[in-house]
């Protein structure tokens, strides 16, 4: 009965192939409406994908998008719903950054230190979030969206107030101290593709592992899946909720890491901005497998990566934009319409399954 | 037995004939016949799964049949919706109450049909007159004002009659009504039936409960495995025959006891209070004291919300506790948590399958794994082995005869009954010393039931200590070695189940007289 697996596998990407379909379809209405040729837009859009600096420049792109799908989808797996990864994110940069640049260690270590102090950083300030619903019933959603608030004030404010470093004449982007070069994580592709590819890769055939293959994994899954079921086992929900929600945060700690030790190598306002919010696209689109995470993250990096092309063409690289944004909604929609579908299918397959063994007999 | 009953003049209420109803390999319904005379109770009976919930669907307009003619005070009717059923008179009073609990009584029988104005207001004035008129009809006392938060079961259920009838109907369907009674209300219930029926009501009313059909209900139509297969009087059929008919062969028998009670108590509760939820209520649990001997099915009895939930919830460590002490095989249990307690040996089956007991959307293997997570040879160390923990599913899946496919099929896609093997099998297969099982035959078939009593039974003779909850008191006669009585929290009598008679349960049940427990 292993077709049963596959025939499950085969319907949720078949779903997700469908949501982007549907979303080019409307984003080809809303080009027409705008008097552009849908045609054209799209044959520039996907033509880049032939050049090695454009697919180079996607791999780079869906590094932190990885990272951070996997922060919310660990939550997910179990109906906590983190909104607040790119609170956690800005938190852990300009920790990591003001924490990097204040000491000197060997190139490995001060990496590994910097990776350490983002997911730590990243973990505390998602722990706030999982302390409240703990402790207070407060809904994680509402909570880090809040704490997203507090964190980009609260570090803005940090940054400005105590961490600029002196500008070199004629620089004018204010930064933080820029970390010595053996915190630097190194490129892969000099200035396109950085190491932390590589991490991202890491994290989610890790995030497989023990989601799928473990007891603890086995435990979120049914703590996601029916909390009271999972409670009478013995399952503390509690204990589960604050543990993923820690996982969660380390995570979405290390998703500004490709931008600060592989490309910038100091904190400044926009670093790494919005990387924590279209994780939450991607987790959604890829189904919050690591599989389809790793596709949708590579579709997403390679739609911001080509969309420069388009405005040789005369056409607005926000279209890209709107099709992220018509993504997301399709998927919802398509999922849980195709999910109905699926659960009628397979409740009838069963019934006539049975009616057949049982005439058999 | 069947179509000799005397004729009648005008039209018959209701009238099915050759009512065929399938689902994919399902044939739910198929050459029903069924005759209703008006200002009749009519009692629909039959098992589980026999069928009645889908035959009175179809005659409420909730799907429409594949075959057959409905006749309604004699006019063919095909009902696309319920919408056109209740304009045709016809009205379903559905087991689960669909009450608001934050409105008051009026507002709950209007809503939907609120009587306005020609300005759009609601004339509650015309409203509660209205209501009053029927309230007075069925017997009913209390103030269409109050909220129905306040009311208990009995009244919400009569609430519940009040809206079909404010909607204007004159043949009433009631599925299952009494499974959330106790036995008085249940006379009461049928006290508002027989006024309705004398003002020239018509209730059809479902059951397997075998006493109060042969006692209230003037016809009879028996259902097995999809179709009628009886048309009879209360008069022409006693207990014993009506069953058979039913089940279409002897009893599944619930006894068959010698008993095999070990020494060594297995669950020793002692003392045990345990607070209520709401904060300065009275307590949940009051002064519990239990002893359940290895080979020992001690049953407790009860109408559900009388503590047994909360019992259940302390024994297993989910709930803290006030005082008193649980113990199991001897060693205290306090401090250890729920896991620590399943790993001595603690086994549940939990009261409602859906909420407690299975992961719905996850296939069955994982459904079969679920708290087992400690069992070496379904893992090592913090991994777990898919491939072990399928064959141990598959392995419960044959022992246990759970319909299905393959382990692999979504826990949603079995019927009730296979649902619930598949949970007993679960709690069954870690080989537990204690089992607390509640309400293990709850919503199953005539099959699956007689196959968990089995299990139940073979285990209890193998030494396990089992503490059987449960709402059937035939299930507990039947099986228990002795019955306790839970009502409003502590535990009222102690009876012997070969002496003890479900009317007795029944007035225990209801805080009638009370014997010191134990």
């Amino acid at each position: 009965m292993k077709n049963q697996r596959l025939q499950r596998v085969l319907v949720t990407s078949a779903s997700s192939l469908l949501a982007v379909f549907v979303a080019l379809c409307i984003c080809a209405v809303i080009l027409l409406i705008t008097g552009k040729d849908p045609i054209q837009a799209y044959s520039t859009l996907f033509g880049a994908a032939g050049d090695i600096k454009v697919l180079q420049g996607t791999l780079n792109r869906a590094t932190p998008l990885m990272i951070s799908a996997a922060a919310v989808a660990i939550g997910f797996k179990m109906n906590l719903f983190n909104i607040g990864v790119e609170g956690q994110m800005r938190v852990a940069l300009l920790a990591t950054a003001v924490a990097g640049a204040a000491i000197d260690l060997p190139a490995p270590l001060h990496i590994l230190f910097c990776l350490v102090v983002a997911m730590a950083t990243g973990a505390i300030w998602a722990a706030f979030a999982g302390w409240l619903k703990v402790k207070r019933g407060v809904n994680e959603v509402i909570s880090t969206i809040m704490l997203n608030f507090v964190a980009l004030s609260l570090v803005a404010w940090a940054f400005d107030s105590f961490f600029t470093a002196d500008n070199a004449p004629g620089v004018l982007l204010v930064k933080t101290k820029e970390l010595p070069p053996s915190a630097w994580f190194p490129d892969i592709v000099e200035r396109r593709l950085n190491g932390m590819f590589f991490i991202a890769v890491l994290v989610l055939i890790l995030f497989y592992v023990l989601v799928w293959k473990t007891k603890f994994g086995f435990q979120l899954r049914a703590s996601g899946a029916n909390p009271g079921a999972a409670r009478v086992t013995g399952v503390n929900p509690k204990r589960m909720v604050m543990i993923s929600m820690l996982m969660s945060g380390a995570l979405a700690g290390l998703v500004g890491m490709r931008a600060l030790l592989g490309d910038v190598h100091a904190y400044q306002n926009n670093l790494a901005e919005q990387q924590g919010f279209n994780g939450i696209a991607v987790a959604l689109l890829g189904r919050n497998h690591p599989l389809g995470i790793f596709i949708s993250a590579l579709l997403f990096g390679y739609l911001g990566e080509a969309s420069g092309r388009l405005q040789l063409e005369d056409i607005p690289k926000e279209i890209t934009t709107i099709m992220t944004g018509i993504i997301v909604l399709a998927v919802v929609i398509i999922n849980e319409a195709v999910k109905r579908w699926d659960d009628k299918r397979i409740q009838h397959k069963a019934a006539l399954a049975l009616a057949t063994r049982v005439v058999a007999q | 037995m069947s179509e000799n009953l005397e004729s009648h003049s005008g039209p018959l209420a209701v009238e099915l004939h050759g009512i065929s109803k399938s689902f994919p390999g399902v044939i739910a319904n198929y050459s029903i016949e069924l005759m209703v005379r008006p200002g009749t109770i009519h009692a629909i009976v039959g098992e589980n799964g026999a069928g009645k919930s889908t035959l009175m669907k179809t005659l409420y307009g909730m799907h429409q049949p594949d075959d057959g003619t409905i006749t309604v005070n004699g006019h063919a009717v095909q009902f696309k919706t319920p919408t056109e059923a209740i304009a045709a008179g016809i009205g379903m009073v559905h087991q689960h109450f669909m009450l608001a609990d934050n409105l008051t009584i009026i507002e709950n029988i209007i809503l939907g049909a609120e009587p306005t104005d020609n300005r759009g207001r609601i004339n509650f004035g015309a409203a509660r007159e209205r209501i009053e008129v029927l309230m007075a009809s069925l017997g009913a006392t209390f103030d269409p004002g109050t909220n129905v938060s306040e009311l208990g079961v009995g009244q919400r259920q009569r609430v519940e009659i009040l809206k079909v009838l404010y909607r204007g109907a004159k043949i009433l369907i009631l599925d299952e009504p009494t499974a959330v009674l106790v036995p008085q209300e249940v006379e009461e219930l049928f006290e508002t039936l027989k006024r309705l029926v004398l003002d020239g009501s018509t209730v059809i009313f479902i059951s397997h409960k075998l006493d109060e059909v042969l006692t209230y209900c003037d016809e009879i139509t028996v259902m097995r495995q999809g179709t009628t297969v009886a048309h009879t009087t209360p008069a022409q059929v006693d207990r014993r025959t009506l069953a058979q008919l039913m089940v279409g062969s002897d009893l599944p028998d619930p006894s068959g006891r010698e008993t095999k009670v070990g020494e060594d108590i297995r669950l020793q509760v002692l003392g045990l209070n345990v607070a209520s939820e709401i904060p300065g209520a009275k307590l949940s649990l009051r002064d519990i004291n239990i002893n359940v001997h290895s080979g020992e099915i001690v049953g407790i009895a009860g109408v559900e919300g009388n503590g047994q939930f909360e019992l259940c919830e302390a024994i297993l460590g989910l709930r803290p506790k006030l005082s008193g002490t649980i113990s199991v095989g001897g060693s205290e249990l306090s401090g250890s948590d729920t896991r620590t307690r399943r790993e001595m040996g603690l086994s549940y089956i939990a009261f409602d399958r859906h909420r407690e007991g299975l992961l719905l959307d996850s296939p069955l293997w994982e459904n079969t794994f679920l708290g087992r997570e400690e069992n070496a040879t379904l893992t090592v160390g913090p991994f777990i082995k898919n491939r072990s923990i399928e064959a141990d599913s598959r392995v419960i899946i044959e022992r246990f005869g759970v319909l299905t496919p393959s382990e692999q099929v979504p826990a949603f896609a079995l019927s009730g009954g296979n649902q619930q093997k598949l949970v007993v099998g679960r709690e069954m297969a870690s080989d537990p010393k204690i089992l607390l099982a509640a309400h293990p035959t709850r919503g199953v078939d005539v099959g699956a039931q007689s196959a968990i009593w089995d299990e139940l039974r073979s285990a209890r003779d193998r030494g396990l200590a089992v503490l059987l909850i449960s709402a059937d008191l035939e299930e507990l006669i039947g099986l228990s070695d002795r019955i306790l009585v839970m009502f409003d929290g502590q535990i009222t009598a102690d009876l012997d189940p070969n002496t003890a008679t479900p009317e007795m349960l029944g007035t225990y049940m209801t805080g009638g007289e009370i014997v010191s427990p134990l």
